[in-house]
């Protein structure tokens, strides 16, 4: 397989993954705003902070009011980061192996950008936005089912399956970090209902709730819920299933040996690191140090392959 | 309202089903005796049905669009095929066989002993004033001795039935997917047609392009690696490259997928690691092709793929450099050429075409430049030209300037008046122009598709075939009537 081919197949899945995430972050923090009383100031500043930090937007809006982030992380063609950005990004990858992947893939691509484009303004008003915003995740699980459904599990898959996973696991990382830090965790009384209702958000942004639930039964706290989010093997989202995916699938692929090796010290690094009795400091450094480790595969697999 | 033969206006050019009003070819009875036969319901559902099959089958191609970058039509194509009886038809296949022999004949002596220049029969002037003449390519034997592998020559035919060849393609002819694909459209679309006709096949064109393309191979291996080299997605013919990487069953790369290493080896950058590369069909301009040599910046290439072709490491079709021998000033000189290297008479004819470069020729193409085509030697696509019917007195003043000034880079044609096929109109068949564009396949021996890819003008009275100015494709049938 050319190494283009499977660079283009690794950053269409993503860039799918990205447009997924962000669509459900700005859906979670509309409801969660809702929740909140007028005198937690919480907002929509962090949403910024998760996905692209703050410079480039304070660069191009005033203040980070609500309209201001939608439109910047939704329709902005400035951001490189925005849902727009990514789905054109995701096209154009998927465009360029067109004839190799299975053509009901590429219609769904393209489809999900034309409607996109399409629907930018319903992206960007609040009455029909959860609804529109709802259409990008189902659209992109859709393209998930139908390539595992379809299309040969060989080296191409592989290597969709590790940029989404990638993806997904740096995504984790970030909403942990964000979101951990701008909770305070030694609350009483009336605040810590509202303690809860964010944590409770932070599962929600990884669609991580009612597994959660189902999982640990116990009221929302802030060490099960990190435990959950980056340790739980079996949910498909937490950090640590997201790497036992990469090792596995850089084991289907040739010349594999320092990208799962890469794989495996962070896994080491993630258990034994026990991020769930974190204070808030420690769990920040700890974090990064999980970023820097993806980054290190990420490069392991650019320089290996592509 | 149903076709009626009888109000067809064939008016005085020649037409390639209908002799005259009301009275079809040989060849083409049974097709305007079904046609005839089809209400306008019938018609109008066939063409969807070709139209939902080209949308099906993604047969499309691009074009540039100013604010919304570019994007995918589908190919425009009319359900009424252009018939040619075998026996004609094999006529023209010797001559293109001829024609390609002796231009390959021609390119190879050029970049080696150039004979034909010593002998007189080319002017040096010429050949140093060629813009496509590669210094570069000097000294070069490559495999077989052939450098245009693959040629698309366009034929005409004028109102008087004879077939001309209008120019020849000698760099990156494209067209052939489309031909190929027409068939499958007409298949779906007139099955019945396939029973009455004997029509012969087109589809062995992958194959024959895959085993030329490996009769080139530097190293003497079962599965040579051939690849399909491609500007990229961006490109108009990207279509015709991914079509034509995937019926041969080649990899389809881009410039960045390759890259020479200090052995003059071309590698391919796989997951695997490197994997040697045997035969590149390279569909970017020689000009394109190695930024070590031409365009320092050009971003398609792949630096040092001279080195590695001079070196024999690797083919490459068509040659660089082939280019030299379709400009519009050496196509003057093409009968020449075939009785030079070949000793035989052209089968095909050229459109008579005066060389402006000689004195008598120049004198009449002044006087008669209202009735001429005029065209600039190295220019392609249309640009630079002196349509003289059609042009202002003051045009025709400025091409006698011109010509006066630099005679060498200009020839001249008389108008030829395109012949006609009936074409899908509503659910009426008119009278439109058209050409046809055969590929011609140069390796071990020289095979020819069978027809071609046939351009339809579709606007009323217009000649451009160009599907990114109006024009579309027939399917042509090459059909046996002896059968």
């Amino acid at each position: 397989m050319l190494s283009r081919v499977a660079s283009n197949m690794f950053w269409m899945a993503r860039y799918l993954e990205r447009a997924e995430n962000t669509a459900r972050l700005i859906n979670v923090n509309s409801h969660l705003l809702m929740d909140l009383p007028t005198t937690v100031k919480l907002g929509w500043e962090p949403i910024i902070d998760i996905l692209s930090g703050r410079d480039g937007f304070y660069e191009r809006y005033d203040k980070a009011d609500e309209a201001s982030v939608v439109k910047y992380l939704v329709t902005d063609k400035e951001n490189p980061g925005s849902i727009i950005n990514s789905l054109t990004q995701a096209r154009e990858n998927a465009r360029t192996v067109r004839e190799i992947i299975p053509s009901e893939i590429w219609e769904q691509v393209n489809g999900l950008y034309l409607s996109a484009m399409q629907n930018r303004q319903a992206l960007l008003g609040r009455r029909r936005r959860y609804e529109a915003l709802s259409g990008v995740i189902r659209a992109n699980q859709t393209i998930t089912g139908t390539l595992a459904g379809i299309m040969t599990h060989d080296e191409g898959y592989a290597f969709i399956r590790l940029g989404r996973n990638l993806e997904r696991g740096d995504m984790t990382t970030r909403i942990i970090d964000v979101r951990s830090a701008s909770l305070l965790p030694e609350l009483d009384g009336d605040q810590s209902t509202f303690e809860n209702i964010q944590w409770m958000s932070v599962l929600k942004s990884m669609s991580a709730y009612q597994m959660y639930r189902q999982k640990v039964r116990l009221r929302i706290n802030r060490p099960d819920v990190l435990k959950f989010l980056l340790l739980e093997p079996r949910f498909p989202r937490s950090l640590l299933h997201t790497l036992h995916q990469v090792k596995a699938l850089l084991e289907e692929l040739p010349r594999h040996e320092k990208a799962v090796e890469a794989t495996e010290k962070l896994e080491t690094q993630l258990v034994d690191g026990k991020p769930q009795c974190l204070e808030q400091q420690e769990l920040h450094e700890f974090i990064d140090d999980m970023q820097l480790g993806m980054i290190k595969i990420a490069e392991q697999i650019n320089k290996t392959y592509f | 309202m149903t076709i009626r033969w009888g109000s067809y206006k064939t008016t005085n050019l020649y037409d390639e089903l209908l002799r005259a009003a009301g009275k079809p070819r040989a060849a083409a009875e049974i097709i305007c005796g079904y046609l005839r036969s089809l209400t306008d319901n019938d018609l109008e559902e066939f063409k969807v049905a070709a139209e939902s099959a080209i949308h099906v089958m993604g047969i499309s191609f691009r074009v540039y669009h100013e604010d919304e970058g570019s994007i995918d039509r589908d190919w425009p194509f009319d359900i009424i095929p252009r018939i040619i009886d075998k026996q004609e038809w094999l006529q023209i296949e010797k001559g293109l066989k001829q024609r390609v022999k002796a231009l390959n004949m021609f390119i190879d002596d050029l970049y080696n002993e150039q004979k034909i220049v010593k002998d007189g029969v080319f002017p040096e002037e010429l050949l140093k004033k060629s813009k496509n003449f590669l210094p570069e390519c000097k000294g070069v034997h490559p495999p077989l001795g052939i450098w245009a592998h693959i040629c698309g020559s366009d034929l005409v035919r004028d109102s008087d039935g004879t077939v001309y060849v209008l120019e020849d393609n000698l760099r990156v002819p494209s067209g052939v997917s489309y031909m190929l694909e027409n068939r499958k459209v007409m298949k779906r679309v007139f099955p019945e047609m396939f029973e009455q006709y004997s029509i012969l096949p087109v589809d062995d064109y992958p194959s024959h392009l895959y085993d030329m393309l490996s009769q080139l191979s530097p190293r003497d291996i079962e599965h040579p690696e051939i690849v399909v080299l491609t500007p990229g997605i961006y490109n108009s013919a990207y279509f015709e490259h991914a079509y034509l990487a995937q019926q041969m069953g080649a990899e389809l790369v881009e410039g960045s997928d390759l890259f020479v290493d200090d052995d003059n080896v071309v590698y391919m950058r796989t997951i695997e690691g490197p994997a040697r590369v045997d035969v590149i069909y390279r569909r970017i301009d020689d000009h394109f092709l190695d930024p070590e040599v031409f365009n320092p910046d050009s971003m398609l290439g792949v630096p040092g793929l001279m080195r590695a072709w001079k070196a024999g490491k690797v083919a490459l079709a068509n040659a660089p450099g082939s280019g030299v021998a379709d400009d519009k000033v050496v196509y003057a000189f093409v009968p020449e050429i075939i009785r030079y290297y070949l000793n035989e008479e052209p089968s095909i004819p050229n459109v008579p075409t005066y060389k402006c470069i000689n004195k008598e020729d120049r004198d009449y193409v002044i006087e008669n430049i209202h009735k001429m085509v005029v065209k600039p030697a190295n220019e392609s696509g249309g640009y630079g030209m002196l349509i003289g019917p059609h042009a202002s007195k003051a045009e025709c003043e400025k091409f006698k300037r011109l010509i006066r000034r630099d005679p060498r880079n200009y020839v001249a044609q008389p108008m030829l008046m395109l012949s006609t096929a009936p074409t899908l109109v509503e659910t009426k068949a008119e009278p439109r122009h058209l050409d046809l564009r055969p590929f011609i396949l140069s390796g071990k021996d020289i095979k020819v598709t069978t027809g071609g890819l046939t351009r339809v003008a579709l606007r009323k009275g217009s000649i451009v075939v160009n599907s990114s100015q109006g024009g579309g494709s027939k399917d042509t049938w090459i059909v046996d009537m002896e059968a």
